[in-house]
């Protein structure tokens, strides 16, 4: 280093002293400013009050078997869907292991509850909301949903099985505080 | 002189004044006034003119959009429509604007496609050509932002499927999104932060054109013919030759733009940005500007998410790489007759790749996208390295000159033939 910025050099002793002082002083320097710019970019995290956003509740009350509805859970669509028994069948005849995202329906369900199916009601591939909550809507080759960005297809357990789309719908957490009434968040 | 002041030409008191202590006068005469420009310039040389002055009337626009806007999910659609319906001219400013991105990208990949036939790219100019590889990037996240200000469905939509680009990244993918968001979906804080990059990014891009003017008058323009000017009669000074001549161009180019302004304003967007935006409800189609459908048709031309994403950045990363790509010496295609017939196929497969990106991903268009996406990167990783190695160009002609002054020639001059070359031309 020394080398470059003093060709003729010379004084070995001064030399070294020197580039101990460049380097200690950019060292220095460097952490200051790593420590500086760490609040920059934690400033641009979601705030205390988009944190803070509570648990909702929701009544399934009103929901008949093969209906479905969509709430919206921090900032997001959450799909509620009451499953028909054809469509649990469905969802537990597919072999586990032939899934992108390998998950048995048993998994994605509150024991107890099989006919409700909570997921998160955005696309795995790039965020869109897959079609399917209404009873005009494409629901895909797989009975769940359809996602008309890119075309990925989800079955009944809200599952990815074809397209684009790398994971099967998310579950959110959340619990039943009665057979018609659960709490999200 | 007096010691420390800077030599200057003017003789007007004042400006001499200025021009000693600070010498822009002179600068400005250097670079626009007596800058040797290579004298068989086509229109395709009009172009980064062009740009330039797109760009500032997209500043001069913005910011006076800027003054009637309100970055709020609240209100953001509602200002825009204002601006539209009740600000004087807002209807102008916007649709100035609106249309302004669409004719800059326009004059870009014009700009872009014309350095790629005439190889600009080559040595000595691969800096100059990798700085506006870095102007077209941010000019592609500009326009993104600032399409999303609107805040309709189109806004939103395309917001939220890209950020989730970020998502594809290994374990951090997630993370990075919410940072990007400020929340846990595209919402106020993302608006907000979106206008402020809006905002300054123009200016940034104010900056790397001055350092790619910079660049470009220390190695010189190309030319159509791929040569460098061997003696003072090749070049022309830029005024007033090429001030009158872009002068030209751009009377033509703001006719074209006003068409748009004028009579279609919304020809070349979508009328689903005229509602407001839901995050419940996905628009059954969502397509982005035009401008970026080739760049679409990629990332859906791949059924996996993260191999996806990569292609595509990679189309665009891949032209930083182009000087060291192509291995033929010469640079105009004019004289590469291989080379030629898959250039003009790429400019086919540009098409064709945006054609598909505006079809929705299923059938023959996701196979015309698979067969496009493998020919663009067949074209750069491929071709270019190979037919620049086996190809055996045209003979070059020895002078800018040649050509069309016989007698000019580089090489030893025939008797007679020093008549002023000026007076024949
Ligand atoms: C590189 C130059 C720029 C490009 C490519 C660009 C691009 C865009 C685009 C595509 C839109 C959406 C238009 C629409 O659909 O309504 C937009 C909106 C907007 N831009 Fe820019 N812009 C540029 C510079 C600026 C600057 C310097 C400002 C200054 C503040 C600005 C302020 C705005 C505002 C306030 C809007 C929202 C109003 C509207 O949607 O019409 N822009 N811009
Ligand atoms: S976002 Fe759903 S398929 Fe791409």
């Amino acid at each position: 280093m020394a080398d470059t910025t003093h060709p003729e050099g010379g004084h070995g002793e001064q030399k070294s002293r020197r580039d101990f002082l460049y380097l200690t002083t950019a060292a220095v320097g460097a952490v200051g400013v790593a420590a500086f710019i760490w609040p920059f970019i934690d400033y641009m995290n979601p705030a205390a009050d988009v944190l803070a956003l509570a648990s909702i509740q929701v009544d399934l009350s009103a929901v008949e078997a093969g209906q479905a509805i969509t709430v919206m859970w921090r900032g997001k669509p959450v799909f509620v869907r009451h499953r028909t028994p054809g469509e649990i069948e469905a969802a537990r005849a597919v072999d586990v292991d032939t899934l992108k995202d390998p998950q048995p329906d048993s998994a994605r369900v509150q024991e107890g509850h099989d006919q409700w199916l909570v997921v998160v009601g955005i696309c795995t591939h790039l965020g869109c909301v897959p079609l399917g909550q209404k009873p005009a809507d494409p629901r895909g080759d797989y009975g769940g949903w359809f996602c008309p960005c890119h075309g990925s297809h989800y079955d009944t357990s809200g599952r990815a099985r074809l397209g684009p789309a790398p994971t099967n719908l998310p579950v959110p957490e959340y619990s039943f505080m009665s057979d018609t009434r659960i709490t999200i968040g | 002189m007096a010691q420390g002041l800077a030599e200057s030409h003017y003789s007007n008191p004042t400006i001499r004044w200025i021009d000693s202590r600070l010498p822009i006068f002179t600068m400005m005469h250097k670079e626009y006034g007596e800058y040797p420009a290579p004298k068989n310039f086509n229109y395709f040389w009009n172009f980064g003119a062009l740009a330039m002055v797109v760009l500032l009337v997209m500043i001069v626009t913005g910011i006076f959009l800027a003054m009637h806007y309100t970055a709020h999910v609240d209100h953001a659609f509602n200002s825009v429509e204002a601006i539209m319906r009740d600000v004087n001219y807002g209807w102008l400013m916007r649709y100035i604007h609106m249309n302004g991105a669409s004719m800059f990208f326009i004059v870009i990949y014009i700009h872009v496609f014309r350095g790629l036939y005439y190889g600009s790219y080559k040595q000595p100019r691969e800096l100059l050509w990798m700085l506006g590889v870095v102007i077209l990037l941010l000019m592609i996240m500009t326009a993104f932002l600032g399409y999303v200000l609107p805040w309709g469905q189109m806004s939103f939509w395309a917001a939220t499927v890209i950020t989730n680009l970020f998502s594809a990244i290994p374990l951090v993918g997630e993370s990075i999104v919410t940072w990007l968001w400020g929340g846990f979906s595209v919402d106020n804080p993302t608006l907000n932060r979106f206008f402020a990059l809006h905002y300054l990014l123009p200016f940034v891009i104010v900056g790397v054109v001055f350092l790619h003017v910079a660049a470009l008058h220390i190695t010189g323009s190309n030319n159509p013919l791929g040569i460098e000017p061997k003696s003072k009669r090749d070049t022309l000074p830029f005024h007033p030759y090429y001030t009158i001549k872009d002068m030209f161009g751009l009377g033509v180019f703001l006719i074209f733009w006003a068409m748009f302004v004028f009579f279609a304003p919304n020809y070349l967007g979508h009328p689903d940005n005229y509602i407001p935006a839901d995050p419940l409800v996905t628009p059954p189609h969502i397509v982005p500007e035009w401008y970026f459908l080739p760049f679409y048709a990629i990332l859906r031309a791949v059924p996996d998410k993260l191999f996806g994403v990569i292609l595509l950045f990679g189309a665009i990363v891949v032209l930083f790489f182009l000087p060291w790509l192509d291995t033929s010496k010469v640079r105009s295609t004019r004289f590469r007759p291989v080379y030629k017939w898959f250039f003009w196929l790429f400019v086919v497969d540009c098409v064709v790749l945006g054609y598909c990106g505006a079809m929705p991903a299923e059938g023959i268009w996701l196979v015309l996208s698979q067969l496009g996406t493998i020919y663009y990167f067949g074209f750069f990783l491929v071709i270019m390295p190979l037919v620049g190695k086996f190809e055996r160009p045209r003979p070059l002609p020895a002078s800018i000159s040649e050509p069309v002054l016989p007698q000019s020639g580089g090489g030893p001059l025939p008797a007679g033939a020093t008549a002023k070359p000026m007076e024949k031309a």
